[in-house]
């Protein structure tokens, strides 16, 4: 014990020595990290393709065109938008997207945190079964199981409708994780001072456990929503009519359509990127949280 | 006597909430086990049926047998497509795992500007990767693309990048490496958060060098986060889509062909569905070997990952 204490004291003497040699240097403190000098220009190349996106958005396909291509557009060229929002069906897809998105949101937060629940707090029978059952889903690659899920969509006639993009996305492994884990880390007391109360168990999830788990509910609808709105493979193969595509799928015919139309492809890109990207700031933190919490957990 | 009759109250309570509990717990995840497993377990027993028949997607097809897994050992698409997807991990992954650990390393010393840095690398992994791959098209075409004009006035000969054959794939590397990185950066930060620092002052102080506590703490410390991102990174370019899709869809001569690209091909645009469920079977089986060594190997080295 002493001898720990002893080097105990030893060490923070020597740390305390480190720290006035520190000072005493102090002009090396108005110097920037030298890590700065690689971290800053590699954070600029990562968003460098956006910005580039956005200016292009605003040029002249000529601007563009031009060889090598204008780095700032002489005006701001609204052509690109007006052909994407005005010609084509891309407000059609914004909606539809937001439409799906919208409710494949509420219902991961209502059916992952019900779960959730579940797992983290009651004894019900087959649950020490089915919890690895679950997680082990999560390892199916979607190919494996995509011929088959057309096919069911297809014999109920989902297959070509906005229900068939949202019904996969209804709730997540991943979501009853998140959730089931943050339950977990809960004061078990308020719950059962609810049901003292004489609160019924789903009285006592939608009125105390609900409204306490905010952060975990926000970076749930956060990351489905990312998803949601992200998502290129399935809606490929379940959506056929130009009608009911999703921005990501609309987005890909652009490609073919506006070969040579370049600013409005881009228009279209920042069009479908912004509200994500909007998301992601405002959510930021509680979305590195559960991306790193559930990696931890 | 008294004493019996508690019991056996207190058993009837007790049976009466285990009863409740179970209603209770099925009530609350019910639905979502049902809809997971369901969607999960429905299709992997049907893909499996179906990669015995010869079904054209519409028709369920004719009992064909293994004549399926036959024909794919032959197949030279398949080929290509595998060996194309496992180069494309090869580029990627030990790339995107040191880069990844370095730049958390960086982030990792109380540096200013951690925010900013944060977004700046993140915000990749959050734009779709279809629209990604539109803006990348875009950035590499040959002919109009900005990297090209810079090439030419620097003085670099101008390249064919996604539409050379011999360019494509190591193109879609580092596109892909860019909008993995994020992800890659921010679950290395939370690791090396986890790396007690006193152990590290202490070997410091002791005279190790900077590079001896990288090895022998920071290393060993972090070393079930990296198996994560080795057996995720794996589990995700095994299911490389969008991009391609977006980009080059498997192009030019079928140089970036991968085995997602391929399954989709023929399933839903050749309509050769029981041949496209055996293809995804052999995906699957390869990509859950990969796994399973890379867990053994962990455990080996005395990890519970």
């Amino acid at each position: 014990m002493s001898v720990v204490d002893a080097a105990s004291d030893l060490h923070r003497a020597r740390i305390e020595e480190a720290d006035r040699l520190e000072r005493r240097q102090g002009w090396r403190r108005m110097m920037p990290d030298p890590w700065h000098f690689v971290l800053f220009p590699l954070s600029i190349v990562m968003v460098l393709p956006f910005a580039w996106m956005f200016v292009t958005s605003f040029m002249t396909d000529a601007e563009i065109n031009q060889f090598p291509p204008a780095i700032v557009p002489h005006s701001l060229y609204l052509g690109g938008y007006q052909l994407v929002l005005g010609e084509s069906d891309f407000p059609r897809w914004f909606l539809n997207t937001s439409f799906v998105a919208a409710v494949v949101v509420v219902s991961q937060l209502v059916m992952c945190s019900l779960a959730g629940y579940a797992f983290a707090r009651i004894r019900f029978a087959g649950k020490r079964f089915i919890l690895p059952l679950l997680l082990a889903t999560a390892l199916i690659p979607f190919q494996l199981t995509v011929i088959p899920t057309f096919l069911i969509f297809y014999k109920v006639h989902l297959i070509n409708t906005l229900w068939s993009l949202i019904v996969p996305s209804l709730t997540s492994v991943f979501g009853i994780y998140l959730m089931s884990s943050f339950f977990q880390s809960f004061p078990k007391e308020l719950e059962e001072a609810a049901q003292i109360d004489g609160c019924t168990r789903l009285g006592t999830f939608f009125r105390v456990v609900l409204p306490l788990a905010r952060p975990a509910l926000s970076a749930l609808a956060i990351i489905s929503f990312i998803y949601a709105w992200n998502d290129l493979f399935w809606p490929l193969i379940a959506i056929t009519s130009t009608k009911l595509y999703t921005v990501q799928l609309g987005l890909t015919t652009f490609q073919g359509q506006h070969r040579t139309e370049w600013s409005a492809v881009m228009s279209g890109t920042v069009l479908s990127t912004a509200p994500v990207l909007l998301i992601f700031l405002i959510g930021q933190r509680r979305f590195v949280q559960a991306l790193t919490g559930a990696v931890k957990g | 006597m008294a004493q019996a009759a508690l019991s056996a109250d207190n058993r009837a309570v007790e049976r009466r909430r285990r009863l409740g509990d179970n209603l209770a717990g099925w009530g609350f995840a019910g639905p979502a086990i049902l809809l997971i497993l369901g969607l999960s377990f429905i299709p992997i027993g049907w893909s499996f049926l179906l990669s015995l028949t010869n079904s054209n997607l519409v028709s369920s097809g004719r009992f064909i047998g293994f004549d399926n897994y036959k024909a794919l050992v032959h197949d030279p698409l398949l080929a290509k497509a595998f060996k194309n997807t496992v180069i494309f991990t090869a580029l990627y992954l030990p790339a995107g795992l040191v880069g990844g650990l370095a730049v958390a390393m960086m982030l990792s010393r109380r540096i200013k500007m951690i925010g900013f840095y944060r977004t700046c690398f993140l915000v990749p992994f959050i734009a779709a990767s279809a629209a990604e791959g539109l803006l990348m098209g875009f950035i590499f075409d040959p002919d109009f693309g900005i990297v090209n004009s810079v090439f030419q006035r620097v003085g670099i000969p101008r390249q064919g990048f996604i539409q050379s054959p011999g360019q494509a794939l190591v193109v879609l590397a580092v596109v892909y490496f860019w909008t993995q990185f994020g992800f890659n950066v921010v679950i290395y930060m939370a690791a090396l958060q986890e790396v007690p620092p006193d152990v590290i002052e202490a070997a410091e102080i002791d005279g190790a060098s900077k590079w001896n506590v990288f090895r022998h703490v920071t290393l060993p410390t972090i070393r079930p986060v990296t198996y994560f991102l080795m057996v995720w990174g794996v589990i995700e370019t095994f299911q490389f889509f969008d991009l391609v899709y977006t980009t080059t869809k498997g192009g030019p001569l079928n140089s970036t062909i991968t085995l997602v690209l391929y399954i989709w091909e023929l399933a839903f645009t050749f309509f050769t569905a029981g041949y496209g469920a055996a293809v995804a079977y052999v995906l699957f089986f390869a990509s859950l070997f990969v796994i399973v060594v890379g867990l053994l190997y962990g455990r080996r080295r005395g990890l519970a990952v």
